[in-house]
């Protein structure tokens, strides 16, 4: 286990492992909400956006051949 | 073969294919804030290809090497929130049956796609929710996220802190707890997983 919490909070072992709870638990909501965020842009792009994006592209005069 | 179009063709700029590039490489954040916003896949992918055309569309005003993470994601908040006031009805509606789903859970039949945290993240009142997806999940700092949802820093701190403070009370409730599980297993799973997902990551 690592131990980087400051020495201070030791002086007060009942509200300071109350804090280090919330603490924990904030960190684990935080972990679980980009997770949540990263699985969305994990997932492959949909064929749709990149042909959208093409066609707007060849209208603005961007055609390629 | 001619083009239909009226307006004389611009020549193919470099700028033009610079930025193509990074609003490509932007597009699966874009659909991640989208399905944030919307709860909904296929209404998120919509909204994502809105804010994707309207971003390209205004692509002369954005000034190459700013930050256009941050931009994309205004333009995606703001078409949002102006087809969601064309639709107030269909968005109350909405509001009605995430509140009917957070009551809904105990039954047993339920997906199992139905999480805890997404159903929590849903009580929140819009802006605390998007202000804590931009800073907490989104990598953006206060700065960036003010900016996106056009407030004052201070406003973006004090929603961010709000929600954090009601998504743990939500969870440790557990008012929507399932397969009569007791309450406070929410936030039990939450920390397990949290645990699981943080020792994958290394």
């Amino acid at each position: 286990m690592t131990d980087n919490t400051k020495p201070s909070r030791k002086a007060a072992p009942q509200g300071g492992s109350a804090l280090e709870e919330a603490r924990l638990r904030q960190q684990a909501i935080g972990v679980k909400l980009r997770h949540m965020f990263d699985e969305v842009v994990n997932e492959p792009v949909p064929d749709e956006f990149l042909d959208i994006l093409r066609r707007a592209d060849e209208r603005s005069g961007g055609s390629g051949a | 073969m001619s083009g239909a179009s009226n307006s004389p063709p611009k020549p193919p700029s470099a700028d033009d294919a610079a930025f193509k590039r990074e609003l490509v490489a932007l597009i699966p954040h874009l659909r991640a804030f989208a399905r944030t916003l919307t709860g909904d896949p296929t209404a998120a992918d919509d909204l994502a290809q809105d804010a994707m055309m309207k971003a390209w569309d205004a692509r002369a005003s954005y000034q190459m090497g700013t930050n256009m993470k941050a931009w994309t994601f205004m333009i995606l908040r703001n078409q949002f929130y102006s087809e969601k006031r064309r639709s107030w009805r269909q968005s109350q509606l909405d509001q009605e049956a995430a509140e009917r789903t957070l009551v809904a859970v105990d039954d047993p039949e339920s997906p199992v796609a139905l999480d805890e945290l997404r159903l929590a993240l849903a009580t929140l009142p819009e802006e605390q929710r998007e202000a804590l997806i931009l800073v907490g999940a989104g990598g953006f700092a206060y700065e960036e996220a003010a900016e996106i949802c056009q407030c004052a820093v201070g406003t973006v701190k004090s929603r961010v802190s709000r929600a954090r403070k009601a998504l743990q009370a939500t969870l440790e409730r557990g008012g929507y707890a399932r397969d009569g599980r007791a309450a406070g297993d929410a936030m039990r799973s939450i920390l397990a997983d949290a645990d699981r997902l943080s020792s994958v990551r290394g």
